[in-house]
């Protein structure tokens, strides 16, 4: 066992203990934060992977949280108005069963990233992040200026969407189902970085030409990246939306893209764990500090620096030390 | 003789004002070994990276294998068969030795798309980068990370892994390059054997290795080919005398 496997067992046995401890003392606000990670989390994972293993520093990952959260917001508010969602050319009604919302979310998620990085991919360095982060706008202002969801106002939920078997509105409950989301992701995200796709994706992070070299193209690995980054990051936007039983054009906005991003920073780029870390230790930060202060963001900011400056590999490469490779 | 595997027609590059190479025309045939030399800035990097894809030219044509690949970019190049390692090592420095070799692999057998199953534990691709790896004498260096090794075992890896493609033909840039005396013996040896696996356009400034090698030698000086022929030949050229062995001579 790696110093990284007990490192993230102890994330995981913290993730679990915390919320049982907040049952029994009865204190359901901490259920929540602890659900917050979960989702944040999500969102980050799905990130990681292009950031952390395609080297695809995107700011526009908020298109896809927001595409998922409207995803949810749009779906749901169609089956509690009891009003069609379209009525031709077949009428498809909206509904609040989250398995079928997820399926919407990650899917809408996952074609917004085929176009978004269709295009965004055939530039890279400096342009791609800004194009990434343009992509992100144009969707944040789209949402802004659509009457019918809400507009700037947003959209709430009257009840939290359902699972077969749970009582989602018990808060554990929920957390239970985020948790086991966040899992799957986990799983298949290390699967992915030890699979052949991983490999390749790696490889061309580091050396495009080489890659090319052996007959692979480094574009059709991003994209294919980029699209599966999307889909978690998209699935995590439609929780997070069933979370506050609301949805907003922030979900959109660029700092919702560096949020997520700062959970992958602070965490560990390309870390299995890191943004499950990055996004505890921020909703820590911002529990904490933000009672104390409303300027809390400060001091996520000089974290941050010090972070970047002196620990590369982030809160997991400060715990576990330099990565390996992948053996 | 048949038609040569590769053969350049009339290719071009300039960089701005700078002409890198002018009308430039070579082939390399089934089994040869046809090495490229010339003074450091003639152009020789310049026209391997035409020929492998990396750069358009601006004029003239590339055939390989009877195709006009002219058109066709470096990946698209290396799945017809055809094979480089790169002056500047290319690798993925991060990742270990074998998962270089791997790659390789994976890029001559398909199935990139795959997101299951760990590629260390596919027995197929693991037996194809070991074998390369084994034969470039690379084998007990598997398990290391890629920017531990020396500069010349970077070139032992590129080697390796354009072996793993098995390829129909290999374009080297100057893979001797920080070897070692020793190590250029080795390497000198073993692309004497390669050749019969397929051709190898050579670029290499080891005069030794070359002269041991070549079944033909060009001359590549300030981006024109100023002689082509067996070694005997070149050595004789007073052009090439002058222009280029001069010092060495
Ligand atoms: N990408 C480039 N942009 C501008 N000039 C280049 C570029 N690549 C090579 N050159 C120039 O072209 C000439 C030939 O370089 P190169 O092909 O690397 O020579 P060689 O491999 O024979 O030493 C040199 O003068 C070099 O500076
Ligand atoms: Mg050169």
């Amino acid at each position: 066992m790696t110093r990284e496997t007990v490192v993230n067992a102890a994330l995981t046995l913290g993730l679990l203990i915390v919320p049982m401890w907040a049952l029994m003392a009865d204190e359901p606000f901490i259920i929540t934060l602890a659900t917050r990670v979960a989702i944040l989390a999500l969102a980050g994972v799905g990130l990681n992977i292009a950031l952390g293993l395609g080297g695809l520093v995107s700011l526009g990952h908020a298109a896809f949280f927001g595409l998922g959260g409207y995803a949810m917001g749009i779906l749901a508010s169609h089956a509690q108005s009891y009003t069609p969602l379209i009525t031709w050319p077949v009428g498809i009604e909206g509904t609040t069963s989250m398995p079928l919302i997820w399926l919407v979310a990650v899917l809408a998620a996952g074609l917004g990233a085929l176009v978004i990085g269709a295009l965004s991919l055939r530039t890279s360095g400096v342009y791609f992040i800004m194009i990434t982060l343009a992509f992100g706008q144009m969707l944040y202002y789209f949402a802004i200026s659509w009457p019918a969801y809400g507009g700037e106002d947003g959209l709430s939920i009257y009840l939290r969407n359902g699972f077969p078997g749970l009582n989602t509105l018990v808060p554990i409950q929920f957390l239970a189902l985020c948790y086991g989301l966040l899992a799957i992701a986990l799983i298949l995200s290390a699967r992915l970085a030890a699979s052949p796709f991983g490999l390749a994706l790696n490889a061309a992070r580091q050396s495009a030409a080489r890659v090319q070299a052996v007959g692979l193209s480094p574009y059709r690995l991003r994209l294919v990246a980029f699209v599966i980054s999307g889909m978690i990051t998209g699935l995590a936007g439609a929780l997070f939306a069933d979370l506050n039983r609301f949805v907003s054009p922030t979900m959109f906005s660029w700092q919702t893209s560096g949020e997520i991003m700062v959970f992958v920073i602070l965490g560990g780029v390309g870390r299995l764990f890191g943004p499950v870390a990055g996004a505890a230790v921020f909703i820590i930060l911002e529990h904490v500090l933000g009672g104390i202060s409303d300027y809390w963001h400060i001091y996520l900011g000089a974290l941050l620096l010090l972070i970047v400056l002196f620990a590369r590999g982030g809160l997991i490469g400060l715990l576990a030390g330099k990565a390996a490779h992948h053996g | 003789m048949g038609d040569p595997i590769l053969s350049v027609q009339g290719v071009s590059k300039s960089f701005g004002a700078l002409a890198a190479n002018r009308d430039i025309s070579l082939d390399l045939r089934a089994g040869e070994i046809h090495a490229l030399i010339g003074p450091n800035g003639a152009g020789k990097s310049t026209l391997i990276q035409q020929i492998a894809g990396g750069l358009r030219p601006d004029s003239g044509r590339i055939r390989f294998l009877g195709q006009d690949v002219t058109h066709l970019g470096p990946a698209r190049r290396a799945k017809l068969g055809l094979a480089r390692s790169f002056q500047v090592s290319a690798l993925a420095m991060e990742d270990t030795v074998l998962q270089n070799a791997l790659l390789g692999a994976l890029g001559a057998r398909g199935g990139a798309y795959r997101f299951f199953g760990a590629a260390l534990k596919d027995a197929g691709l693991r037996q194809a980068a070991e074998e390369a790896l084994s034969r470039v004498g690379l084998l007990d260096k598997a398990a290391l990370q890629t920017a531990t090794l020396s500069h010349g075992e970077r070139r032992q890896l590129e080697v390796a892994i354009a072996l793993t493609l098995r390829p129909k033909a290999f374009v080297m840039d100057e893979p001797m390059a920080g070897l070692g005396t020793a190590g250029s013996q080795q390497l000198t040896a073993f692309l004497d054997g390669l050749r019969a696996e397929a051709p190898i356009l050579l670029v290499e400034h080891d005069m030794d290795a070359v002269f041991a090698l070549a079944d033909r030698i060009s001359v590549l000086v300030y981006g024109q080919i100023i002689a082509t022929g067996p070694c005997d030949d070149i050595r004789a050229n007073p052009d090439v005398r002058r222009a280029y062995l001069g010092e060495e001579a």
